[in-house]
């Protein structure tokens, strides 16, 4: 009944077009049958007869790695961040994961959780995926050894970091295509989580509704700039390495830095368009570098206007944030937030800013450290939030997310 | 989803399913009996560190005459009952033990659920938490018996049957017996 989207192949709508072609292949018999324009109106009247509900479809729980991770983006994103109450020891969050692991595999296949006292509404998935994410505490406190990475993030100078967006002992990444089933999946979860874990923060997200773009477009933050550009294409050997962990119980895991960025839209609204290429070394209207023509052409760092100025400017946020280290490299995977504004303001909005790395301090670090040094974008975004968590990997059927640690 | 029946031990079967809140028949069984046309589905306890609790779930028969499951154990409890729930005279829901115990239909299922049939756990002794597993046994009508392996869940509803917190109080709702 659900249709599966996971790999990229298929996402990319190659499963979509193989279904909708076998309707057409259908409709020529049919019309073969009882005449031409009696089947196209037929068909005209009974849309969904053909259509398939994206609601239907779903990511597959099980596997090497979990999923959220390279799942295209879906919509809506909760990110929620649980600390493990003082009692609750090794034990009990083997009994927590053993818990969470069954409510998510249950759910992001259109059913309700064990126990499930809104079942009707896990009926459309919606591509949701669960992803969990273990700070260092909870790896502490089951006696695993950390990776070296899994600690706060060094200080910035840009930070103004507030202690209600920061940390975590767990993260639950809940994400999918409608609202509804994002809001039951995280209720149901944080039902189960309640004996061993209060909330510390929630952070929800969003980008384009399903279907409004074709898959695959580059988002674009509340800025108006095309966000996320350079990102490594899932499948691809590069991704692989950029994201996947190799080693210990981290193996098929990775590294999840997430910052909340809020943006000063107010203050971007001085800037007129010249300025805010020249801010981000792209054009606003297509993503373009500012020395080419289209979203994915290479920028050209060396070129020079005509009084010898470099087009992409040295304090250009591309110029800043690419690196000359092939290896620091981050996959993103961010969505923007605009919550209610403070009295006598209008916007309170942002990037939730979430990427996904092997190793954060190999890869992610040097790269914010060089647009703390120096980035113009500085000017209009402030990280108000920071938290670092290790990924595991997936698990079978009959498994649990953690069991390499807490089995 | 997919029904599960193990032909094997129990406690194999209770070591590969997990959370799966499957069952097996144990292996005392005779052939044909009536534990050998029973299966279970989605089978979970709500969590307890003592006091009374309860198990709900999906009980199927696939063969072909109907199955009377007649009484239940669990190690977590010093008792377990068959309840049911319905209307008294007043039209108030009450809840009691049902006579001649669960009836499953031949190829049918019967749903135990909060508000409704449950297995009733009337004095835990040992705590049901949640995220742990427990081992209900039930006994059909031929004394052929079958092991359910139930995952525990925090549960806020399934209040009528020990709010109160003992059997002297049971809020509104009427044990019945």
């Amino acid at each position: 009944m659900a249709r599966r989207d996971r790999s990229p192949a298929e996402s990319g709508g190659a499963t979509r077009r193989t279904f909708l072609l076998g309707g057409a292949v259908a409709g020529v018999g049919a019309a073969a049958a009882i005449g031409i324009d009696a089947a196209v109106s037929a068909r005209a009247q009974d849309p969904g007869a053909s259509t398939p509900l994206n609601g239907e479809t779903t990511v597959p729980f099980y596997g090497m790695h979990q999923a959220g991770v390279d799942t295209d983006a879906q919509a809506h994103v909760s990110l929620i961040a649980l600390d493990l109450l003082a009692e609750v020891d090794r034990d009990g969050m083997r009994r927590l994961m053993r818990t969470l692991t069954d409510d998510a595999a249950r759910l992001t296949q259109g059913r309700g959780a064990l126990a499930d006292t809104e079942p009707e509404l896990a009926v459309a998935p919606a591509r949701l995926t669960v992803t969990f994410g273990f700070g260092p505490a909870f790896v502490a406190r089951a006696g695993a050894s950390a990776p070296a990475w899994l600690q706060p993030l060094p200080a910035f100078g840009i930070d103004r970091l507030r202690p209600e967006y920061g940390d975590g002992d767990l993260l639950l990444q809940v994400a999918a295509d409608d609202p509804v089933t994002v809001a039951h999946a995280a209720r149901m979860l944080l039902k189960d989580a309640r004996a061993f874990a209060a909330v510390r923060w929630v952070q929800q997200g969003f980008r384009r509704a399903h279907g409004t773009e074709r898959p695959g477009t580059t988002m674009r933050n509340l800025f108006g700039q095309v966000d996320g550009t350079a990102n490594p294409v899932p499948g691809t050997t590069a991704f692989d390495d950029i994201v996947w962990a190799r080693e210990g119980w981290l193996a098929g895991g990775t590294g999840m830095v997430v910052r909340r960025i809020a943006m000063d839209l107010d203050k971007w609204d001085h800037l007129d368009r010249p300025g805010r290429d020249q801010a981000v070394g792209r054009y606003q209207s297509s993503g373009a570098p500012l020395t080419g023509t289209d979203e994915f052409d290479e920028p050209d760092f060396d070129a020079t206007d005509a009084i010898g100025f470099p087009v992409i400017a040295e304090f250009s946020h591309l110029r800043r944030s690419r690196p000359d280290d092939p290896t620091q490299r981050i996959f993103r995977r961010g969505y923007n937030y605009d919550q209610t504004p403070p009295a006598g303001a209008v916007s309170d909005a942002g990037l939730l800013f979430v990427s996904f790395q092997a190793d954060i301090e190999r890869q992610f670090v040097p790269i914010q450290r060089r647009l703390d040094e120096l980035d113009l974008l500085n000017e209009w975004t402030t990280p108000i939030g920071s938290a670092v968590f290790a990924v595991p990997p997936g698990c079978r059927e009959g498994g649990f997310i953690g069991e390499g640690i807490l089995s | 989803m997919t029904l599960r029946t193990l032909r094997v031990s129990a406690l194999a079967a209770a070591a590969v399913l997990a959370l799966a809140g499957c069952s097996a028949p144990a292996s005392s069984a005779p052939a044909s009996s009536q534990a050998d046309a029973f299966s279970s589905t989605d089978v979970w306890v709500k969590a307890a560190d003592s006091g009374m609790t309860a198990g709900f779930g999906e009980l199927r028969n696939d063969g072909d005459t109907d199955l009377t499951v007649v009484s239940a154990t669990d190690e977590a409890t010093s008792a377990m009952e068959l309840h049911e729930t319905v209307p008294n005279e007043s039209g108030q829901m009450v809840m009691r033990e049902v006579e001649g115990g669960f009836v499953i239909p031949a190829g049918g299922s019967i749903e135990l659920a909060p508000g409704g049939n449950h297995l009733m756990f009337m004095d835990v002794t040992s705590p049901l938490r949640a995220g742990e597993e427990t081992t209900i046994t039930l006994t059909f009508a031929d004394d052929s018996t079958a092991e359910i392996t139930a995952p525990v869940k925090e549960f806020s509803g399934a209040n009528e049957n020990y709010e109160g917190g003992d059997m002297g109080d049971m809020g509104d709702m009427d044990m019945g017996h």
